[in-house]
């Protein structure tokens, strides 16, 4: 082709050249913030390994909290305490929600009532969690005579789970087709069925993966437990009493001036950060699993 | 002189060119139909003979499909939708609060454009309705999911693989597996709602034959932007403009001389 | 017929259409021309003529190819209704004034051949020049009424062939006579016998034009009444 530009091709190629430079600039200055912020994150993972590996032990998982002053012991009691009362929060937390996010997307959905519940909900996944905390001291520790207790935790992060979930299962359920439900309703199959047999097999994974992902959070929160689980320093399965939390106790332990207690804090921290993580990979690998050949 | 131009010497109008008009299976009588305020259907008096093809044609947003979607009371599911009239499945009105749903259901199905397999086994997919309506055994419900895989023309490209999940089928084989799921409740009426329009070719003449062949056993109405579609599988066809009824006659008769300018102008891509 | 909607949303089938329609025309144009030639070589007695007449007729075919290939290009878009009566007609159209077309040439072969026979009396041929010139006329007729979509004249054509069939089968029985006075009349009558023939057959053509016009426009709902023949030729004795 002729190697002579028109005035027109050499406008374009100046206009061409200037955007390549803003181009470059732009994404330059992407990747330095996004080092940035990975710069602090490999920084707080290094930290988090080279404390935490220290204390890490078969003892950290046998052995129960030490008094002050030894120089062994473990975090049993409240690995055990943190996976009773999450389980605990989930179970409460979860049925509600799904059953909610339902009511919302099929029943509720273009309603007043429904544009409403969906506000609500945001406004509480945004609740600040020591708030959380706070209303359940308050109605529920103080209305039973002041008795801190696992429950009133799990309940607390409930609170937590709850609109996740409630999210998570209304989002999912609006992504399956409308005709998929027209389809299952013309066969003359009842709504309800639609929903358990059909509806929800299509969101199956989205549902799964919110409820993973409010594992995730609920297993970090500290200011909630504080006033509704309290902590206890022995082990125990009583949930109508009070119970330790990894956070409760990392809260405890990190700030006392015994070495011991510090190790087995960011030990601590290490195994709930690498928990966070498996769970989140679960999410991840659970959601894109099944990858659907369509022509 | 005359033999071989006589397709096209002016010939006495022959009623049909396809079999003599039945019994009419479906019928709408003074259908009105609105979305809230929208007067979405305007006084339709429409019959669909059994066992035939009836095609409705038309620009978007005549009404077709609204009109195919009051025929199972599909419509009845979201709020604000209101039908006025008649509209009568052997003579029944279904359209009467004291008719049941369950019943209308069972003998009225319904395929819709996009393919959707439910997230269950092929073999689960077709027993789902069926599981709802009877309680068979399982040789008395293989035999009723082959049959129905077979009236599908999907049998053969799935018989060894029923346990396998619908959602890895290509788009045409779905699409099949949805006709074969709508008439394993063997219902007596199958409303089509643009069944190939999210087809490649080939798929869509599957489904045209597929057609063809269930016009045997079941009455048929067919939504179908695609004129030439119409007229290679209709007997009878509906053009249908703002909401109004303009014409229906043979499809012979509508492809080869409208008698409205208005459905000619579509036809032939005037206007639309 | 005038309505909003006249032209096609996709403007190549207008285009096509009007291609069609200008190339039907010049076909029909060129065998009138034919026709006219013939007729005229035949009273000039011209054999040159006659054989250029001949070789044209090429040029006739030629276009019949070239607007079967159009009509398939707009087949292939799948027309319906109007468009379909239309290509389908167009298609007959073409073969008929194709024939038109042979008609002529034949006329002009045979005007070669009436030439080597000794030489009729002029009244002996003007019966077939008339009937010629009612041909002539015909097809001039049919074809403005192709191009005009004017169903009367159509329907006029095709009542007026009644009129060529009679002339023919009086100059058929003429013919006869003239024969039966002079064996010597034999071989030149019976070549006007047969140039008789092809100007009726050409009268038959233009009326199936005209059915066809009749057909494009009306479709199989508006049919016209059954065709009234006045050839008696192969009855008379």
């Amino acid at each position: 082709m002729s190697a002579v530009l028109n005035a027109q091709d050499r406008a374009r190629q100046s206009l061409y050249r200037r955007r390549s430079i803003v181009n470059a600039v732009s994404v330059a200055l992407a990747c330095a913030t996004a080092v940035f912020g990975l710069v602090f994150l490999a920084w707080i993972l290094w930290t988090l390994i080279r404390n935490g590996i220290p204390g890490m032990s078969l003892h950290l998982f046998t052995q129960d909290q030490p008094p002050p002053g030894e120089t062994s012991g473990g975090l049993r009691n409240a690995f055990v305490g943190s996976l009773i009362m999450c389980g605990l929060a989930v179970g409460i937390g979860t049925p509600i929600g799904i059953a909610a996010g339902t009511w919302l997307a099929e029943y509720g959905d273009r309603s007043k009532l429904g544009t409403a519940v969906r506000f609500v909900n945001d406004i509480l996944m945004s609740a600040p969690s020591i708030v959380l905390g706070l209303f359940v001291y308050a109605m529920y520790v103080l209305q039973t005579g002041g008795q801190f207790s696992a429950v009133a935790g799990a309940i607390a992060l409930a609170f937590i789970v709850l609109p996740v979930v409630v999210r998570t299962t209304d989002e999912m359920l609006r992504l399956v087709p409308t005709q998929m439900r027209e389809a299952a309703l013309s066969l003359g199959v009842p709504q309800w069925k639609v929903i358990m047999q059909v509806l929800y097999r299509s969101a199956r994974a989205g549902i799964v993966t919110g409820i993973l992902l409010s594992i995730a959070r609920i297993s970090g929160e500290t200011a909630p437990l504080l006033f509704t689980a309290l902590g206890n320093d022995f082990f125990t399965l009583d949930i109508f009493h009070p119970m330790s939390g990894i956070p409760q106790v990392m809260y405890k332990f990190a700030g006392a001036p015994d070495d011991n207690w510090q190790h087995l804090a960011w030990a601590g921290a290490l195994v709930v950060t690498l928990f966070v993580l498996a769970i989140s990979l679960a999410a991840r690998t659970f959601l894109f699993r099944k990858h659907i050949s369509n022509d | 002189m005359n033999d071989a131009r006589s397709i096209l010497k002016p010939a006495v109008a022959n009623a049909t060119q396809a079999a003599p008009a039945a019994a009419p299976k479906l019928a709408a009588r003074d259908l009105d139909f609105y979305y809230g305020k929208f007067h979405a259907l305007k006084n339709i008096t429409l019959e669909i003979p059994e066992k035939r093809v009836t095609a409705l044609i038309g620009p978007s947003g005549c009404g077709k499909s609204t009109l195919l979607r009051i025929f199972n009371r599909i419509y009845a599911l979201y709020p604000g939708m209101e039908a006025k009239g008649e509209v009568l499945l052997d003579g029944e009105n279904i359209l009467d609060p004291k008719y049941s749903m369950n019943l209308l259901r069972s003998k009225v199905g319904m395929v819709f454009q996009k393919p959707v397999p439910f997230p269950m086994t092929i073999y689960d997919n077709v027993a789902y309705g069926i599981r709802h309506h009877e309680k068979l055994s399982k040789p008395d419900m293989n035999d009723r999911v082959e049959l129905a895989l077979r009236q599908g023309a999907l049998w053969d490209e799935v018989k060894d693989k029923l346990g396998q999940n619908a959602l890895g089928l290509s788009g045409g084989q779905q699409q099949r597996l949805c006709i074969a799921r709508a008439v394993a409740l063997r219902p007596e009426v199958l409303l089509l709602d643009e069944p190939t329009s999210a087809l490649d070719p080939i798929s869509t003449s599957r489904i045209e034959q597929l057609v063809e062949e269930l016009k045997q056993d079941f009455t048929i109405a067919i939504v179908t932007h695609n004129m030439q579609q119409a007229a290679r599988v209709s007997d009878y066809t509906a053009f249908m403009y703002l909401g109004d009824l303009i014409e229906h006659d043979t499809t012979s008769n509508i492809f080869s001389a409208p008698s409205q300018k208005q459905t000619e102008d579509y036809i032939t891509g005037r206007f639309g | 017929m005038a309505s909003e909607h006249e032209h096609h949303i996709l403007k190549s089938i207008d285009a096509e259409q009007h291609r069609l329609e200008g190339e039907l025309l010049d076909m029909g144009e060129m065998a009138v021309a034919q026709l006219e030639a013939a007729l005229d070589v035949i009273d000039r007695r011209d054999d040159r003529a006659a054989e250029r007449i001949i070789a044209n007729d090429e040029a006739i075919d030629a276009l019949e190819n070239e607007i079967s290939q159009d009509v398939m290009k707009l087949a292939t878009g799948g027309p319906l209704a109007r468009d379909l009566r239309y290509i389908l007609t167009a298609l007959r159209t073409a073969s008929d004034i194709e024939r038109v077309g042979d008609y002529a040439a034949n006329l002009a072969k045979r005007s070669m051949a009436l030439n080597k026979a000794p030489p009729l009396p002029v009244s002996h041929v003007t019966g077939l020049t008339s009937l010629g010139r009612l041909a002539v006329r015909q097809m001039r007729d049919v074809l403005r009424a192709y191009r005009d979509s004017d169903l009367v004249l159509a329907q006029q054509v095709r009542d007026n062939d009644v009129e060529l069939d009679l002339r023919y089968t009086s100059l058929f029985r003429e013919l006869l006579t003239y024969m039966m006075e002079d064996p010597r009349n034999i071989t030149p009558c019976t070549h006007l016998l047969f140039m008789a023939k092809n100007l009726e057959r050409i009268g038959d053509h233009a009326t199936n034009i005209a059915e066809g016009i009749w057909y494009s426009e009306q479709g199989q709902h508006n049919p016209l009444p059954p065709r009234v023949k006045g050839d008696e030729s192969n009855t008379a004795g």
